[in-house]
């Protein structure tokens, strides 16, 4: 058996069990590689036995087959809703994957605590913000609010960090500026609203203005949102980026780790 | 009342909300603000806008109008006296002065002055006729109502069910609305784009682009009100439409509603203080004239309570959410709302992991429900908690439509499987609101049979609350709203009585200060029996 080939969890060994091949990996329905896909989608038209074709020659352009129409039902006038099933002949090699991830060890509050106590000897200094129109501050909220996130604290809590949240429509000069005044060690942009990109846009314009004010190596830039990742926020030059299920652990452990990767300081 | 809570302690938390009210009313008597001396000229059908061609926007005479009393320290006689003055001397109605201010670029305050007496005369007239409007506005809806026999809120059968369109383009979001009314939507809610709760004016004219949501202007309440007026006639029903009188522009909103025949408006005395740091004298001003209009419109007013459950954790915030109801029903009873027309908020935003979570749901729900038995209770479904998973989703907001049915809650915000991904999908709505349908439908009378065990788990998790909310009221009617909001007593914010935006349009009025809109409006003359 070459190492790219497992068995499923917990299979036994038995000649009718089928391999996994990590080189040609996909879907799972009700046996292994039958490649089977759900997909729903909604036509600006009628039902119709005509409408139903549309749809079973949709999901065929995009790639299925044996595809079935499961349900085919009228919202409203005008408009159909599907549900369809088919199945995918592409596969995926998963061991060519390579992800840019935040290089950070997630480590717990106590331990980041201890960690700026000993090493760093002085309160890390992070500040947030929703930049730009947009209004949503749960997301920031939810790192910085003491109570934090799903049992997680918040940044507030730690006693070695100094967690300064700015709210909702925070422009991007008064978030560097005030970032400069508090000597700020690491600044948190979140950004919910992705109407037009207007998120993309607005973390490319914070890190165009940071290096025109020259204070790009002065912070740890990073950002978070529902539809935000690392590779984004790469993309926007900044250092790291957070999507959805982040707790506040995780961003302080990023933010104490990349700190002494910058002060080289040694652990 | 199902269930067993201590009737001293809720009158108790009514006393006191009304002391904290009467602290804040007295403060604020002597003040009023731009942006509801622009409501009054709006009231009084002053509508138009000019185009400015740097940014190609739309700046509206209203505020026109009030820059220049600002500008000349004139503005605290308030803007009905200048008004009232220029209409006598030009004999023309207030649209067609400011048409004639604007045009010529001349000032109120360069007008001659007309006897003192004449001018308090015709602004006694000029305010008859602004209410009057809304009066005649108020009995349309009587005529849909009547015709369509509409039951909300006294006899409704279930929760309404209201959704969001939120395309930023008006005539985009006719379509989805007019898709969810068939899909059997109740009322609809055009979300506004993210940055208009901090702008100082009220955009103009049909709008195509916004950010997160679509502009609220005249023009697109007009647009939306008539789509709905003919969906409902083709489908029976009355639909309603909701926008929201929140930000530095939240009377000049109600006004338009009042005009336009919205029929709620979410308005919450403290929601723009706490989450969008808007200054706390301006919002509690300000939403004391949207409510009194929202009073004479018969607007059912939607309040905020549901953001304390997002922002800080909803199993040990309850008691700031019912601390924060008594507020708004206070404050909403300062302004002759009547509790018919008051949609209290709250939400299920509890943590779906936690043990006997749908039971702490239940406890909150019913418990609200006994408190304000009159108040179609608007219910806002989980969104902290969701995260992607569409199917996890869908089952999770189908256990709060169950919660809202078996609670008799009023006003049904029905959740997306989406939620925290996108604006919804036309066919996320749907799928939704097919939910919707068959729980209401089939749990209709559940709230008939059902009883609560006597000293058990829900019972007593409500009562604690109960007991919290009293506790917290007491330090709030000692400290004073002003500096408990200060010490953070709600969603964990703080906010200071001169900080926040729109601070500097707050304005201490005169001696001479002249309006009989606003006191017509506080006596309640207008608001029905």
């Amino acid at each position: 058996m070459s190492e790219n080939e497992i068995y499923p969890y917990g299979a036994p060994e038995h000649p009718s069990v089928s391999k996994i091949d990590l080189t040609k990996l996909k879907p799972y329905g009700d046996a292994l590689n039958d490649g089977r896909t759900q997909v729903s989608f909604t036509l600006p038209i009628n039902p119709s036995p005509e409408a139903e074709e549309v749809a079973r020659k949709l999901m065929e352009k995009m790639g299925f087959i044996d595809t079935k129409v499961v349900c085919m039902e009228k919202p409203s006038e005008g408009f159909s809703y599907f549900v369809c099933y088919g199945a995918t002949e592409y596969t995926i090699d998963f061991t060519k994957i390579h992800v840019v991830k935040v290089e950070a060890e997630f480590k717990t509050f106590s331990e980041i605590n201890d960690l700026i106590k000993s090493k760093i000897k002085r309160k890390l200094v992070i500040l947030g913000a929703t930049t730009g129109f947009d209004a949503h501050t749960v997301g920031i909220d939810a790192i910085f609010n003491m109570k934090g996130y799903n049992g997680d604290y918040g940044l507030e809590r730690y006693p070695w960090i100094e967690a300064i949240n700015l709210g909702a429509q925070v422009l991007n000069e008064d978030l560097l500026d005030k970032a400069r005044e508090l000597k700020a060690d690491a600044i948190l942009v979140s950004q919910i609203v992705t109407e037009k990109d207007c998120h993309i846009k607005n973390l490319k314009s914070l890190m165009q203005l940071a290096e025109e004010k020259g204070v790009l190596q002065n912070f740890i830039f990073i950002c978070g949102g529902p539809r935000l990742n690392h590779p984004i926020a790469l993309e926007c030059g900044l250092d790291a980026g957070f999507g959805p299920g982040t707790l506040p652990s995780h961003v302080a452990s990023y933010v104490v780790d990349e700190f002494m990767r910058r002060k080289k300081v040694r652990e | 009342m199902k269930l067993n809570l201590n009737k001293k302690q809720i009158s108790e938390c009514r006393s006191i909300a009304k002391k904290i009210g009467l602290q804040v009313q007295k403060a604020l008597s002597q003040n009023t603000s731009v942006a509801s001396e622009r409501t009054f000229l709006r009231l009084l059908g002053v509508d138009q806008a000019k185009h400015i061609s740097e940014n190609n926007q739309f700046y509206p005479y209203a505020n026109i109008i009030i820059d220049d009393l600002v500008k000349n320290d004139t503005i605290s006689d308030g803007v009905l006296f200048w008004m009232a003055n220029a209409c006598l001397h030009f004999k023309k109605d207030p649209k067609e002065v400011s048409e004639y201010l604007v045009k010529e670029n001349i000032s109120l305050t360069e007008i001659k002055l007309e006897k003192r007496s004449l001018i308090e005369k015709k602004s006694k007239d000029l305010a008859k006729a602004a209410l009057e409007k809304i009066c005649k506005t108020r009995s349309q809806r009587d005529v849909f109502i009547k015709k369509y026999k509409d039951t909300f809120p006294k006899s409704s059968t279930h929760p309404l069910k209201y959704v969001i369109v939120a395309s930023g383009n008006i005539f985009e979001d006719i379509v989805q609305a007019r898709s969810a009314a068939q899909a059997g939507a109740e009322v609809i809610a055009v979300i506004r784009s993210t940055a208009q709760s901090l702008l100082d004016f009220v955009p103009h004219g049909a709008t195509t682009e916004g950010f997160g949501g679509t502009y609220a202007t005249q023009e697109n309440f007009k647009i939306m009100r008539r789509a709905l007026d003919e969906e409902g006639e083709k489908i029976g029903r009355y639909i309603r439409l909701t926008n929201y009188s929140s930000g530095l522009c939240m009377s000049e909103i109600a006004a338009i509603a009042a005009i336009e025949r919205l029929d709620f408006l979410l308005c919450d005395s403290l929601y723009g203080i706490l989450f969008r740091d808007i200054n706390m004298q301006r919002t509690l001003i300000d939403q004391h004239l949207s409510r009194m209009i929202c009073a004479v419109s018969e607007i059912y007013i939607n309040t905020g309570e549901d953001n304390y459950l997002t922002t800080a954790d909803a199993i040990e915030n309850g008691h700031q959410v019912l601390a924060s109801q008594f507020i708004n029903e206070r404050f909403a009873l300062s302004a002759n709302m009547k509790p018919q027309f008051m949609g209290l908020g709250h939400a299920m935003e509890m943590n779906p992991w936690h043990k006997d979570v749908i039971l702490l749901e239940i406890a909150r729900a019913q418990m609200t429900r006994d408190i304000f038995p009159e108040a179609p209770l608007k219910y806002m479904p989980p969104t902290k908690h969701m995260q992607g998973d569409v199917f996890f989703s869908h089952t999770y907001d189908a256990i709060f439509n169950f919660v809202s049915s078996l609670t008799k809650q009023g006003i049904h915000l029905v959740g997306m499987p989406t939620e925290a991904i996108h604006t919804p999908f036309l066919g996320d709505r749907y799928m939704a609101l097919k939910s919707c349908n068959y729980i209401f439908g089939g749990s209709e009378s559940l709230y008939n049979e059902i009883q609560y065990k006597k000293g058990g788990k829900i019972e007593k998790w409500s009562q604690k609350v109960l007991t919290d909310s009293l506790k917290l009221l007491k330090s709030i009617e000692k400290k004073g709203l002003f500096k408990s909001i200060e010490e953070k007593c709600f969603a964990e914010v703080s906010r200071s009585l001169t900080s926040g935006k729109g601070y500097n349009g707050v304005i201490q009025k005169s001696s001479d200060y002249i309006n009989p809109l606003y006191d017509y409006l506080k006596e309640g003359k207008y608001v029905r029996k």
